[in-house]
């Protein structure tokens, strides 16, 4: 049981990172990404593959997976910056399925379906059994680190951009901001976050395939997203939890409705998280935790 | 080399005619409700299964089970419209757009709590290809073009002749004028649902009838879907069927450089061409950024 919690909690962590990168995309720089999976799907193959085919030290693998991605998302961003919300969400959620048919066809470099295996645990054998729960320590204070830099960034200047070009690019320009160079920025700084996400589950499982980056997993973000309230960065982490919690709790529908096969709980399962996105739209459009707007200043 | 090219000309063409079905849909709804809806991807699951269980349980001849899947996806598209999006419109085309992703996994999942998730076939005979000279055609894809230009012909025809089809097409021109004209938005609404979900239903007949059928045969097709229609111009009908012809031969012809499991790439890589180049689309009017 302590090991299926620390389990979870370790992927609330690295859920609750991935759903912070795309708060700075969406949430603060309001460019809706439906392909963030595939910004953590290039950050753990980055990391998977200079660590097991170039040897390299893990850390070396995580740096590289942030700069990557950070670098691929801006090249992504100089496409699509100028696109309407509806034709972004098109866009960003094919760039995701061409970067997992991608993985699945480059056999040569990603050993296609296959996956890589045997990607480096940090520590794995001094620590031995207590790997798993200091892995979750780990991840919670990478969390920790990547919340309180995002944090800095959201009350900045810069952030204040960033919410002005959301609300009206057209205004931030006009005020003198190069809106372009904001957008690839935010697009940056969320794709390394959602990068180094995705370096943190491939060396916590050790393994990764294609399969794992798809498209449901960026629904179960944006319900994290939407649930803690976008824009917000505690909501991005409380709304994360909360989704792993949902997710898991749903496990144990098994004890209720023994008849089901396991197929039918999972089709349940995705059932429940559609209605979920469905009910927070229908009656908590803004979070949980809404985003904390800059009172206007007294007179 | 000709006679291949000329070949993927032919089954680009084949393939082209049945997206255009979808992406019709997909853009009819657009034209009215001023929203991209994902749950086309469903729909079109819904109307494989709707057709599937008139022709594998009760006999009936796929050419007309397909009215079925456009009966079945279109009531289906009209109920999960009612109770799922009805609620939110006026709100962002962002959030209606979410909501149908939400809207499109719940339908999804429920067709595979109650067939799985494994492939099931259509109760149709193999028929062997049919060879023209250098040229093969398949006896069921050519089925397949002749129901799908059939199909848009009706709705052709619906849309240029009926008084409801005209009402709909001011709609969509206009919603405000259309409005004081005493056009019910939301009838308008509904109707625009129920036609571009069922012709959503029938394309993903159209697409099972050439391969199998499974809760996400939809969401495999959805990609190509989109580019048509965004490529022709969201919101024009006769781009969607551009849209879709010219989607049909890029990925059809991409075999020539590219191995086949990269044909959904093309449709992707077609989006951010014509975004880029031209982003009303072909033959869209309206400036879309």
């Amino acid at each position: 049981m302590t090991n299926y919690l620390i389990a979870m909690a370790t992927f609330g962590a690295i859920y609750a990172i991935l759903a912070l990168g795309l708060n700075v995309m969406w949430g603060m720089a309001g460019m809706v990404n439906l392909g963030i999976v595939g910004f953590y799907g290039f950050g753990a193959y980055v990391s998977a593959l200079l660590t097991v085919k170039g040897h390299t030290p893990i850390a070396l693998g995580f740096l590289a997976a942030m700069i990557g991605t950070a670098a691929m998302s801006a090249l992504v961003t100089l496409g699509i910056a100028r696109l309407r919300d509806d034709y972004l969400a098109i866009v960003t959620l094919g760039f995701a399925e061409a970067v997992r048919i991608l993985a699945e066809n480059e056999i040569w470099l990603t050993k296609g379906t296959d996956g890589i295996s045997g990607i480096p645990q940090p520590l794995k054998s001094t620590l031995g059994s207590d790997f798993n729960l200091a892995y979750l320590v780990f991840c919670l204070v990478v969390l920790a680190i990547v919340l309180f830099v995002l944090e800095r960034v959201r009350t900045s200047p810069f952030g204040r951009v960033l919410r002005a070009i959301r609300e009206d690019a057209q205004v931030a320009a006009f005020a003198g901001k190069d809106v372009l160079k904001f957008k690839v920025k935010a697009f940056a700084i969320g794709g390394a976050v959602a990068g180094l996400a995705g370096a943190l589950y491939a060396h916590y499982s050790s393994y990764i395939v294609p399969e794992i980056y798809v498209p449901l997993l960026t629904i179960y973000i944006f319900l994290a997203l939407t649930a803690g309230g976008i824009g917000n960065n505690f909501g991005a982490v409380i709304g994360a939890f909360v989704v792993v919690f949902f997710l898991e709790s749903t496990r144990f529908l098994v004890g209720i409705v023994p008849w089901l096969s396991a197929e039918q709980l999972a089709a349940l399962r995705e059932f429940l998280v559609g209605l979920l996105l469905l009910l927070v739209l229908f009656f908590r459009p803004r979070g949980l935790l809404p985003e904390p707007l800059p009172r206007l200043a007294k007179e | 080399m000709l006679e291949k090219v000329l070949q993927l000309f032919l089954n680009g063409l084949m393939a082209g005619a049945v997206l255009a079905v979808p992406a019709i849909g997909l853009t009819m709804i657009y034209a009215v409700l001023r929203f991209v809806n994902f749950a086309v991807a469903a729909h079109m699951a819904v109307g494989a299964f709707a057709g599937y269980m008139l022709n594998v349980w009760l006999g009936v001849p796929a050419p007309l089970a397909i009215l079925g899947a456009f009966i079945g996806a279109g009531a289906v598209g009209i109920a999960s419209d009612h109770v799922g999006l009805r609620r939110l419109r006026g709100q962002s085309a962002l959030t209606l757009a979410i909501a149908s992703i939400a809207v499109n996994i719940m339908i999804e999942s429920t067709i595979r709590f109650f067939f799985g998730g494994s492939p099931r076939d259509y109760a149709i005979p193999l028929r062997r290809d049919w060879v023209i000279g250098a040229f093969k055609i398949g006896p069921q894809q050519l089925e397949n073009v002749v129901i799908a230009v059939a199909a848009m012909a009706i709705l052709f025809l619906f849309l240029a002749f009926t008084i409801t089809g005209k009402a709909m097409r001011a709609v969509a021109d206009n919603p405000m004028l259309a409005d004081s004209k005493g056009i019910d938005p939301d009838r308008m609404a509904r109707l625009a649902i129920g036609i571009g979900m069922g012709l959503a239903g029938i394309g993903g007949m159209l697409v099972g009838l050439d391969t199998s059928i499974d809760p996400l045969v939809g969401f495999r097709a959805i990609l190509s879907v989109f580019a048509a229609a965004v490529v022709g111009g969201l919101g024009s009908i006769p781009g969607a069927v551009v849209g879709g012809l010219a989607i049909g031969f890029a990925e059809e012809l991409s075999l020539l450089a590219l191995p086949a499991t990269y044909k959904s790439v093309v449709g992707f890589l077609a989006i951010l061409l014509i975004l880029t180049l031209r982003p009303q689309g072909l033959l869209g009017t309206r400036a879309t950024t």
